[in-house]
């Protein structure tokens, strides 16, 4: 199914909230119907999830509220450690990294210049004190860029490429409409050149034409730069539009993965039957 | 001059365990060049934000041959550097100076003498807040975070709006500064003059916030670099044609105050330095 192009590979991750009980493991689950253990009130996350992502693919993420999906995005974005399971990580065919390995510092740097995030609420993204510009600017500026000009520059660039007015960019976030700041989300995580941009349920408080929009750019970025992307969300339509492979998460677990077309029309887990025939 | 220490009291009113635990506190500080270390700040006969921080440092590193000298806004004779010149000397009995070429510890307050500093002298600093995150984050526990993580990106962010807002990196005092080329440093009330002067200096400086309980330091020949863009770099405050009133001098720190006369009074313009620019008036005296 996968080549031998990847640059990462999820091994075994797993993330639990809670004290545990022997029991854990048989109250919990897809089959269980449940992520909370009734007995000890463990919250298990994600349980052992397998995935795999080559060069310029998009991976899509679905599952239902509190499936795990964005504590799986939060683990790959090393702001969540995990408690077993390893995420190794190849740069151009080199050598694999272990990035759970990493310490504070490092996996810092790691995430500022090989990842891009965008999130659900762009208040987690961004600061809403400083101007859109300098949000943008805020990447280069970890990335060692000292040269106001050129900083000046590649945002405004980087907000042309994000069909944003480039006058616009002193101005502050609080002013720009959602589907603007999802908009500039993309733009800040992609200003560094990010090997894997990791995408959490981006349109999910869009109405339906300004998602359509975000899609679109995103389509096209992912045209343009061949760019890897791992894509979260509910809504099987968006995931649909962008990603080739999907994951079905439930209850902390992966129960499908596949081609995405194969799994809307062929559902083998009774959860994605359920998903699918509810959300087409 | 000197006087016989208090016997009321342990020398340099501190006693022998908190001293230790200062001590301790800055050997962790050099060996970790611009990173906070919290220290037990104790209560003192003076107030928290009169310079309690750098106070202690004094106390607890200063021997009976020391030779003190402490300034507050570049003068010896202000309220708070004679206030904490008497305590000190109260305690210890060591001898004073206002001169800098012969202090072995000097405290301050706002200022870095003009003369240089020698490698067997420290430089003592009060500082009122410690932290340079505070300006971008709030929060002290993510601040402390940001700090582990080398992650500066907000204070960047920071100084390039200064440039979007201002046209230019309008920053007074307390200029930010990476030492070591890890650690960002609040270079405390030090006007942008002083700045320089840490970068790979001779001296040992220390650094003490009293009320914020921290201490820091930058120890000799480190590396102190402000932050700025190449097209927007620091600079120091430049007043052309300004010069001191007193001694003539061009190449120090001034401050302008009113001096009042028969007139009402008129604006002058003198070394912030005082021990200095007396020192330079009488040299001019004994020359004429």
């Amino acid at each position: 199914m996968i080549g031998d192009d990847w640059i990462l590979r999820v091994e075994q991750l797993s993330k639990h909230f809670g004290p545990t009980c022997p029991d854990c493991h048989r109250l919990t689950g897809p089959d269980a119907g449940r992520s909370r253990c009734p007995r000890c009130g463990t919250v298990w996350a994600c349980v052992e999830a397998n995935l795999q992502l080559s060069a310029g693919e998009v991976l899509g993420i679905v599952g239902e509220s509190g499936s795990g999906k964005s504590t799986l995005l939060q683990m790959i974005y090393l702001a969540l450690p995990p408690d077993s399971g390893h995420i190794w990580y190849r740069d151009n065919g080199g050598p694999p990294r272990d990035l759970t390995t990493l310490d504070r510092y490092e996996a810092r740097l790691f995430r500022n210049t090989q990842l891009g995030i965008v999130y659900q609420r762009p208040e987690l993204g961004l600061n809403m004190r400083f101007s859109v510009g300098g949000n943008v600017a805020e990447k280069l500026l970890l990335a060692e860029w000292r040269h106001f000009g050129r900083i000046r520059a590649r945002t405004a660039e980087l907000m042309i490429k994000t069909e944003l007015p480039p006058e616009r960019i002193d101005d502050e976030p609080p002013t720009f409409s959602g589907g603007m700041l999802q908009r500039v989300q993309i733009a800040k995580a992609l200003a560094s050149r990010p090997a894997l941009l990791l995408l959490d349920e981006i349109t999910s408080g869009l109405d339906v034409s300004v998602q359509a929009r975000v899609l679109d750019l995103l389509r096209r970025i992912q045209w343009e730069d061949r760019i890897t992307m791992l894509l979260v969300s509910h809504d099987l339509g968006v995931v649909r539009q962008l990603a080739r492979r999907t994951i079905v998460m439930k209850n902390g677990h992966i129960v499908e993965a596949g081609l995405t077309d194969q799994i809307l029309e062929d559902p083998q887990h009774p959860y994605t039957q359920l998903l699918v025939s509810s959300a087409l | 001059m000197s006087e016989t220490p208090d016997q009321l009291y342990n020398f340099a009113l501190l006693d022998e365990d908190a001293k230790r635990e200062i001590r301790r506190a800055l050997l962790k500080a050099v060996a970790i060049p611009g990173h906070l270390v919290p220290f037990a700040s104790r209560d003192l006969p003076i107030a928290r934000g009169w310079g309690t921080g750098g106070l202690q440092i004094t106390l607890s590193i200063i021997t009976p041959d020391d030779t003190l000298k402490v300034i507050d806004q570049g003068d010896d004779e202000s309220v708070n550097a004679v206030n904490l010149r008497r305590l000190i000397t109260r305690t210890t009995g060591v001898a004073t100076t206002t001169d800098t070429t012969e202090a072995t510890i000097i405290q301050t307050r706002h200022r870095i003498p003009e003369e240089p500093l020698r490698a067997d002298q420290i430089l003592v600093l009060q500082v009122p807040m410690a932290d340079p995150l505070r300006w971008v984050e709030p929060n002290l526990e993510r601040a402390t975070t940001m700090h582990s993580e080398a992650d500066y990106g907000k204070m960047w962010v920071y100084m390039y709006e200064s440039v979007v807002r201002a046209g230019d990196l309008r920053i007074a005092s307390q200029y930010p500064v990476m030492v070591n080329r890890r650690y960002l440093m609040d270079t405390t009330p030090i006007p942008r003059w002083d700045v320089p002067k840490l970068h790979m200096a001779e001296t040992l400086y220390l650094f003490g916030a009293g009320r914020e309980k921290r201490i820091y330091a930058v120890p000799p020949y480190t590396v102190v670099e402000p932050l700025q863009f190449e097209d927007y770099p620091f600079r120091t405050e430049y007043r052309p044609g300004q010069r001191c009133a007193r001694c003539g001098a061009e190449h120090t720190f001034l401050t302008s105050h009113f001096v009042s006369d028969d007139q009402g009074g008129r604006w002058e313009t003198t070394c912030s330095d005082a021990a200095y620019c007396a020192k330079r008036v009488a040299q001019m005296e004994a020359t004429e």
